[in-house]
């Protein structure tokens, strides 16, 4: 390997072997330390000029690299075990969830914070993976979810088709969009992106015809839905939709990081001149970033709309991408946890600080402060500005700090 | 044709509050590389502090002194508003320019809901003098006097920004800063220090911005700096990013644009038609983008 191709590559091959043991040493303290070999082996090579985890595979003895991988594959699938058998969980946990776990109200929380805890990890393709300051990603959840009310509702298409549809034209506005948007870089992308999200939010607003259904929003067809996503008793199956959904981008975006085009587009977010030097095609490299992060924003509006039984305008808004960034940010950028666990805080502190106003501590402070306080918006951007400062890598990337910290000591 | 006049009119009151949301936003950019999300916090400030000024002012005073108090008062608050925000949040993350776009993200966030928990969501009826509430005859055509006021005083910032740009040596070194910000400061200028002055400006601008959006409305609320800011985000890419007179010329573009649209369209159309507008821009003069001179 020659000496700039190096260096080319090296600074995101660091990360990458950062993010990688982090994600193991956080798997070895569930697996009871049965991977801790494994992390020590791969911290030293950390520092080396390691590129891809097939060069890894290489230098590492097999056994360790398959108790490695499935170390890897331990975590996230007890998480997902654990989540899916919630519905059978009849405890109450007064103050977390309101209600009992398996109860409607718990359920529809928990669906909804998946969700958007999937939608944060399509938006981190763009932001966290490659660099990318988008502020139209909302255009494309919003997309999804409309797309499929009105193709329901107003073309009274079948579910199928109607997912298919709205897949494929979300698929061809994001080509459109982020074709015209990376014609300029940085902050000007950001703009441009903006202001087509907001003209979709004016359309949608605006009502033409009828079919958007504006201020109001639109409620699915419930007719055409088959009658297990109906209904209050059928919470359970509406929640294990949006854990499926969570579930196809967690293995979507990990595969992704994993691949060529994955480390294209880390090579672009680290040094996207260098990236060109060195030969990638950056626009189109940073286009499928853009094309991967929207279907999947897509699919996330679509389940959006199922779980909630209708589109809300609010999808379309600024402060929506706005609060895709927060999440994003808030968790960890580019890493797969950090942005689902930030989606998910978000949405549930969202939901549930509302439950602060009405608390006795904020009635003993002054009117004043009480009322600021009971903003949950208010909380969570003072959180979001602390943690811009003092914790960059966002909530999960301290939590690794933490967690290697105490091990050293 | 009295119709064109009024809608001209209109069209040019409006992107007279554009240019004045914008200017800052355009310097800040060019001088600092910031995207200022926290503009629209600044416009509320300026619109919610006049507010205030006018309904705590005694009612003895007649609306039109009390509107000209609020508009200083706004102004000097919205000055300083931006000299704290560069101080306290934007200097520490110097040259971090994605975290200082998401600091002042997340403090539009947290300033739009604390006022919406202060004073509510909903929009506050504002006083207007009786004489700005009146209409004017020009052309055939009664255009409403308030119309005026704002592109008199987009006019007057813009006279006073590029006095200060072409004439002064503070505005020797924005311009030369926005050229090139590295060789300003290795021929040993603080630049630092312009920084500062330059939010002030912004800040300022932008409280203007307010308090004059809020007579155009009628009312103050907490989303109206927002829905204001991506117009004037519009306005600063079309403009050239860092440009005063590409500002001023998009914002005029952009108001009349809109204004038109949508009365000769159909409603709504006029806001399309602005982001085809950048659009167009876009595919035809990428460019003119990349930089600009102040």
């Amino acid at each position: 390997m020659t000496s700039p191709a190096q260096s080319g590559v090296n600074p995101d091959a660091t990360t990458e072997a950062r993010l990688r043991a982090s994600s193991v040493s956080r798997a070895s303290t569930a697996a009871a330390g049965a991977a801790r070999p494994a992390s020590a082996a791969l911290t030293p090579e950390a520092s080396g000029s390691v590129p891809s985890p097939s060069a890894t595979a290489t230098s590492a003895p097999t056994s360790s690299t398959r108790a490695q991988a499935l170390a890897r594959a331990a975590l996230p699938l007890a998480v997902l075990m654990v989540l899916a058998y919630l519905p059978y969980v009849p405890t109450e946990l007064p103050g977390i969830l309101p209600g009992r776990v398996n109860g409607p109200g718990s359920l529809q929380l928990l669906a909804t914070c998946l969700v958007m805890g999937g939608i944060a990890l399509s938006y981190d393709v763009l932001f966290g993976r490659t660099g990318l300051l988008s502020f139209g990603h909302a255009l494309f959840v919003a997309a999804g979810s409309y797309l499929l009310t009105i193709s329901l509702s107003t073309w009274s298409l079948p579910l199928p088709v109607a997912v298919l549809l709205a897949l494929a034209i979300t698929g061809v506005l994001a080509v459109v969009v982020g074709g015209i948007a990376l014609r300029v870089g940085g902050i000007a992308f950001a703009m441009v992106t903006l202001a087509f999200a907001q003209a979709a939010s004016i359309v949608v607003l605006r009502n033409p015809g009828g079919v958007t259904g504006g201020e109001e929003g639109l409620t699915l067809e419930r007719e055409a839905l088959p009658s297990l996503l109906v209904g209050v008793a059928n919470a359970p199956y509406r929640y294990w939709l949006a854990l499926a959904f969570v579930t196809v981008a967690w293995l979507v975006v990990s595969l992704l990081v994993r691949s060529r085009a994955g480390h294209a587009m880390a090579a672009v977010r680290e040094n996207e001149t260098r990236a060109s030097v060195l030969g990638l095609g950056t626009y189109r490299v940073k286009l499928l970033a853009i094309v991967i992060g929207s279907l999947l924003g897509c699919l996330g509006g679509i389940v959006h709309a199922l779980v909630l039984g209708g589109s809300n305008p609010h999808l379309t808004t600024s402060e929506f991408t706005l609060a895709l960034l927060v999440m994003v940010v808030l968790g960890g950028a580019g890493s797969t946890w950090g942005a689902l666990i930030g989606g998910f805080l978000y949405a549930y502190a969202d939901a549930r600080l509302v439950e602060v106003s009405g608390s006795s501590l904020l009635e003993s402070l002054p009117h004043t402060i009480g009322q600021v306080l009971s903003q949950p918006l208010f909380i969570l951007g003072i959180i979001f500005i602390v943690v811009v400062y003092f914790a960059p890598s966002g909530l999960t990337g301290l939590g690794g700090r933490l967690i290697r910290k105490g091990r050293s000591t | 044709m009295s119709d064109f006049v009024l809608l001209a009119t209109t069209g040019l009151a409006l992107g007279a509050l554009y240019f004045l949301a914008a200017s800052g936003l355009s310097l800040i950019y060019g001088l600092m590389g910031v995207l200022n999300f926290a503009h629209g916090a600044f416009m509320m400030v300026g619109a919610y502090a006049g507010w205030l000024t006018m309904t705590d002012l005694p009612p003895s005073l007649s609306v039109g002194v009390r509107l000209l108090v609020a508009a200083v008062v706004a102004v000097a608050l919205g000055a300083a508003v931006g000299v704290v925000v560069e101080v306290v949040l934007i200097r520490p993350l110097y040259r971090h320019h994605i975290q200082q776009v998401l600091v002042t993200v997340g403090l539009s966030l947290a300033s739009v809901a604390a006022a919406q928990g202060i004073w509510g969501a909903d929009p506050r009826p504002v006083e207007k003098p009786d004489w700005m509430s009146g209409t004017t005859s020009l052309l055939g055509a009664r255009l409403p006097t308030d119309r005026f006021v704002y592109v008199v005083a987009a006019l007057a910032v813009l006279a006073g920004l590029l006095a200060l740009l072409r004439l002064t040596r503070l505005g020797l070194i924005i311009r030369a800063g926005v050229e090139n910000r590295t060789m300003v400061q290795a021929l040993g200028i603080d630049v630092q220090r312009t920084f500062t002055i330059v939010f002030a400006i912004g800040g300022a601008a932008a409280a203007l911005a307010g308090i004059l959006y809020a007579q155009y409305a009628g009312s103050v609320s907490p989303a109206q700096g927002g829905s204001l800011l991506i117009f004037a985000f519009i306005v600063v890419v079309i403009g050239g990013m860092g440009s005063i007179v590409g500002t001023a010329v998009a914002a005029v573009a952009v108001g009349l644009v809109q204004q038109l649209a949508n009365y000769y369209a159909a409603s709504g159309v006029g806001d399309l038609s602005v982001v085809l507008l950048l659009a167009l821009v876009l595919l035809l003069r990428p460019t003119s983008l990349k930089g600009a001179t102040a």
